[in-house]
Order: structure tokens, then C-alpha cells, then sequence
């Protein structure tokens, strides 16, 4: 542990290199959740997608 | 017998049979990832012991270094499974290929950046050219140019092929850059090569570490498996037993 | 087999030579690049010889990127390259033989014309013959690793800047080894150890690259 009493304070401060630290930390954590989400994206208009081209389909031999 | 371990090959990677099996496996990774990155996190940014030389700063290295792992890990993966769908035909192999090549892009860049915010407060540059930045900066671009050939062939299976030999080749040739650029770094004496100082890691760092990639490791299979999942939908999407999985969605 | 080589070869020698004007393009781009540094950066005779190796094996570099779709883009409209993948003879000794010309069309030019550049950019006369062996040794690597990305992006429509994207990467091995080799040199040092190095690359990539490109020809060309 940093010294006897720990304080959020000092924690967010990183001793200095907060900017840093929690640049680096905010950015993965865009970019990971950037990598969940497009790939849910991706599911949902491809689902999506296939579903129109069939009634499509179905119209069309209609 | 080789014929049956073979027949049983092509069964358990037909894509139906990935979809069926992967979509229960999807969550359990996911969780996993999460719960064990939270407990590294945790260990590394609460419990792991200042850096005698770094201050808070080094804690940078529980992103970096997984981030900068994955990045090479993911593109051996992609190489190899491009390989196997060149050699055997097996399209899951492509899939999985695909799938893989934007996850190990944005692992990639993570390691770029969040090296680059670790080098400027410790060694007063955002940037420098050694054998390990620039390596890792020309492995972005060998993933980005294997998305771009993937994107700008139509034909989905010649598109699988192209991407799939360059990244063989590109496979051949980061060990070639990497060992070039060490050595023309170590002609250029003058120049001062910023180095991640590799001392003996305490064990209380080094366990967040290595809790850190295996959670990056469990992610990229969860996310992977998502993808690869949405390649099967789409490429047989005029299969009927993709079209009966969708009318259920 | 040989003998379909030698054909391969002096078809294309011949075919390019009718139209002259378009081989002088890279020279062209060659001289003009290196003589925008002194002109951007600074005519100081002590800056422009630090700078010269990079300058120059850049510029080659971009010079033989820039041809590289003349390799298959011709044949591939015409049918030609169909053919060539149907004959006999195997493809790979094909593609070396076309990788050969575009070679002596491109890569030899410019080796001819960096003597010019080396006083342009103030390269010690110690130095100039590290220049020439490096280009000479070095331009052969450029075309033939250049072939496999022509060979991956032959069938995509304006793949020029997918090209430069899938090549350059593969290009800076060689242009840290060549251009090291003047560097090297202007200081006065003896160069063996790395003419040797791109020797050694040279024949890794003529035995190697041939056949990832005809691998890649098989993929993206066949109809």
C-alpha cells in the first residue's frame, strides 16, 4: 500500500502522472468496449439484413 | 484412420457446428475476462508496490505489456489460421482469420499509445524509433493492410486467400523488422534508444501482469467468437439452417 | 524451361521498349524527389550528406513502387497473364522471369543514375561505390518483393494505394540495410559485412518471392 492512509486523492493523482495514467487507461477501455460494441453492431445488421432479404424473397414468389 | 480424424475435423468445423457450439461459450469468456481483469486491475493498481525508480507512472505496464502480447499473439493466430484455411480449405479457419484481424488492430494501437504515455513522462519522449516501437507501429500496418485487401476483393473466397497469404508473409517478416531495425539501432550509438528496463519484476507486479493478459486472452476469444459467429451468418446466410436461426432472433 | 525464361524476358524487354517514354517516368520521379530535399530542407553540404542515404533509397524506394503495376496490369487485361498461368512451364520460373525485366527496366536505370544523385546530395566519392552496390543488390529485392503485392491487388480496381500499403511494410528491411550501407560507407567504414547482409536477403527473396507470388497470381487472377 502507498503509505499508512489511503486516500482517493492520492490515488486518482498517480503522483503526478495522472494525466498519464488514466489517459491510457480511459483509451483501452474506449477501444475494448469500442471492439464489444461494433461487434454486437455487426450481429444485429447482419441479422437484420437477412431478415429483410427473405420477406424480400417471399414477396418476390408471391 | 487418418480418414476419420479428418472426417472428424471437418465436422467439428463445419460452421454449424461452431455456431451451435460457440454461442454457449461466448458468455462464459466474457465473464471470465471481466472478473479477472477487475481482480488484476485491482491488484495492480491498489495492491502492487510503487516503482522505486518510476513513481505511479509504471503502472501503465499492466495495459502496455498485455495489450502489446495480444498484439503479436492475435496476428500469429490470424497467420496460422490463414494458413490452414489456404491449405485445407476449411473456411471456418477464414472466418476465424477475419474475425480476428480488428481485435488484434486495436490491441495494436493500445500498445502504441499507452507506450507512448509511458515513454513521455519516463524518458521525456512520446516517441522513439527502437527496434520494439517501430516494429510494433509497421505490425499496425500489416493489419491494416490486411483489412484493406479483405475489403477490397469482392469474391469472399479469393478475398480469404489474398489476406491469408499476405499475412504469411507479413509473419515471415516481423521477426525480419524487428532484427533489422535492433541492428541498425545498435549502429547508431549516439541515438539514445529508450528501453523498458528489464530488471527482475517483483512478484507483486508480476502477478496483475500476467492476470492482465490472461484477462486480454479471455476477451479476444469472447469477442472473437462474437465475430467469427456473425462471418458464419453472413456468408451462408442463404442456407436454410442460417435462416432458421435468424427468423428465431 | 530455360528457355521459356529467356523468351518470357525478351518479350517483356521488348513490348516495354516500344513504349519508351513510359520507362523514363520513374527515373524521372527518381531525380526529381532527391533533388526536392536540398531544396526543402537545406543546400548545406554537411546536412545534405547525413541525409543522402535515406534520400536516395527513398526515393528509389517510391521510384520502383510506382512501377510496379506495369509487372502484371497489361498482361492481366489482355488475357496474356491467363495464359502464362496456363502454360507448362511453371509459374513461378514465369514470374521471375517478369520480375527480371521489370528489374532492367526499372531497378538497373536507377542504379545507372545515382551517381548523379550522389553529388546532388554530397555523397563522399568514398561512398559512392557502397551506393551503387547497395541499390544494385537492393533493387532486385525491391521488385521482387514489390511483385506479391502487384500479385494481390492485380484484380482490384485502383489497388495503387492498397499496393503501397501492403509493400511498404515489407520494404524496410531492405531500405534499413541499403540505406545503412552509404551511411556506413560516408563514414569511411568498410562496408563488407553489409553487402554481404543484402546479398543474403537478395537470395532469400529471389527464391522465396517468386513463389508467394505466383501463389498470389493462382488466388486473385485465375478466371
Amino acid at each position: 500500500m502507498n503509505g499508512t492512509e489511503f486516500s482517493w486523492s492520492t490515488f486518482f493523482a498517480m503522483g503526478g502522472y495522472a494525466t498519464f495514467v488514466w489517459t491510457s487507461y480511459g483509451l483501452t477501455a474506449v477501444v475494448m468496449a469500442l471492439n464489444v460494441i461494433l461487434s454486437l453492431r455487426q450481429r444485429k445488421q447482419i441479422i437484420r439484413r437477412v431478415k429483410r432479404a427473405v420477406r424480400r424473397e417471399k414477396l418476390q414468389t408471391q | 484412420m487418418f480418414r476419420a480424424i479428418w472426417a472428424w475435423i471437418q465436422r467439428f468445423s463445419s460452421p454449424k457446428y461452431f455456431f451451435d457450439m460457440s454461442g454457449k461459450l461466448v458468455p462464459w469468456f466474457a465473464i471470465a475476462a471481466a472478473l479477472i481483469g477487475v481482480y488484476g486491475l485491482y491488484l495492480g493498481l491498489f495492491v502492487a508496490p510503487t516503482d522505486y525508480q518510476q513513481g505511479e507512472s509504471y503502472r501503465i505496464i499492466y495495459i502496455h505489456v498485455p495489450a502489446a502480447w495480444m498484439s503479436l499473439f492475435i496476428y500469429v493466430v490470424m497467420a496460422v489460421s490463414a494458413a490452414i484455411g489456404l491449405i485445407w480449405q476449411i473456411r471456418l479457419a477464414d472466418m476465424v482469420a477475419s474475425a480476428s484481424a480488428p481485435i488484434g488492430a486495436s490491441f495494436t494501437f493500445i500498445a502504441l499509445v499507452t507506450g507512448s504515455l509511458w515513454g513521455k513522462p519516463m524518458w521525456g519522449t512520446y516517441w522513439v524509433w527502437d527496434a520494439r516501437l517501430t516494429s510494433e507501429l509497421i505490425l499496425l500496418f500489416l493489419y491494416f493492410g490486411y483489412m484493406a485487401l479483405q475489403s477490397a476483393i469482392e469474391d469472399q473466397r479469393t478475398a480469404d486467400k489474398a489476406s491469408g497469404l499476405l499475412a504469411i508473409v507479413g509473419v515471415v517478416n516481423i521477426p525480419i523488422i524487428h532484427y533489422s531495425v535492433e541492428w541498425w539501432n545498435t549502429l547508431h550509438q549516439g541515438a539514445t534508444v529508450a528501453r523498458i528496463g528489464k530488471p527482475s519484476i517483483d512478484i507483486n507486479m508480476l502477478v496483475p501482469l500476467l492476470l492482465m493478459a490472461l484477462a486480454f486472452k479471455l476477451f479476444y476469444v469472447a469477442v472473437v467468437l462474437v465475430r467469427a459467429r456473425n462471418e458464419v451468418l453472413f456468408r451462408d446466410r442463404s442456407r436454410r439452417w442460417v435462416r432458421e436461426i435468424i427468423e428465431k432472433l | 524451361m530455360l528457355r521459356a525464361f529467356y523468351h518470357l524476358l525478351l518479350r517483356d524487354l521488348r513490348l516495354a521498349l516500344r513504349s519508351r517514354h513510359e520507362l523514363i517516368n520513374p527515373l524521372i520521379f527518381f531525380v526529381l524527389v532527391v533533388t526536392l530535399f536540398p531544396l526543402a530542407i537545406t543546400p548545406s553540404e554537411a546536412l545534405l550528406q547525413k541525409m543522402a542515404p535515406g534520400v536516395i533509397w527513398v526515393s528509389a524506394l517510391l521510384a520502383v513502387l510506382l512501377s510496379l503495376d506495369r509487372l502484371f496490369r497489361q498482361d492481366y487485361e489482355d488475357g496474356s497473364l491467363d495464359q502464362l498461368m496456363l502454360s507448362p512451364n511453371p509459374l513461378v520460373i514465369l514470374v521471375l522471369a517478369k520480375v527480371c525485366a521489370h528489374w532492367l527496366l526499372t531497378g538497373l536505370p536507377l542504379v545507372l543514375i545515382a551517381p548523379l544523385l550522389a553529388v546532388f546530395m554530397s555523397v563522399p566519392d568514398a561512398a559512392l561505390p557502397a551506393l551503387l552496390y547497395s541499390l544494385l543488390l537492393g533493387t532486385p529485392v525491391l521488385s521482387l518483393i514489390g511483385a506479391i503485392g502487384v500479385s494481390l491487388t492485380v484484380a482490384v480496381n485502383r489497388g495503387g494505394v492498397l499496393l503501397s500499403l501492403i509493400v511498404l511494410p515489407l520494404y524496410i528491411p531492405v531500405l534499413i540495410f541499403g540505406a545503412n550501407t552509404i551511411d556506413v560507407a560516408s563514414d569511411g567504414l568498410s562496408v563488407r559485412g553489409q553487402l554481404l547482409f543484402l546479398g543474403a536477403v537478395l537470395a532469400l527473396a529471389a527464391s522465396l518471392a517468386p513463389i508467394a507470388t505466383a501463389a498470389a497470381l493462382r488466388i486473385t487472377a485465375s478466371r
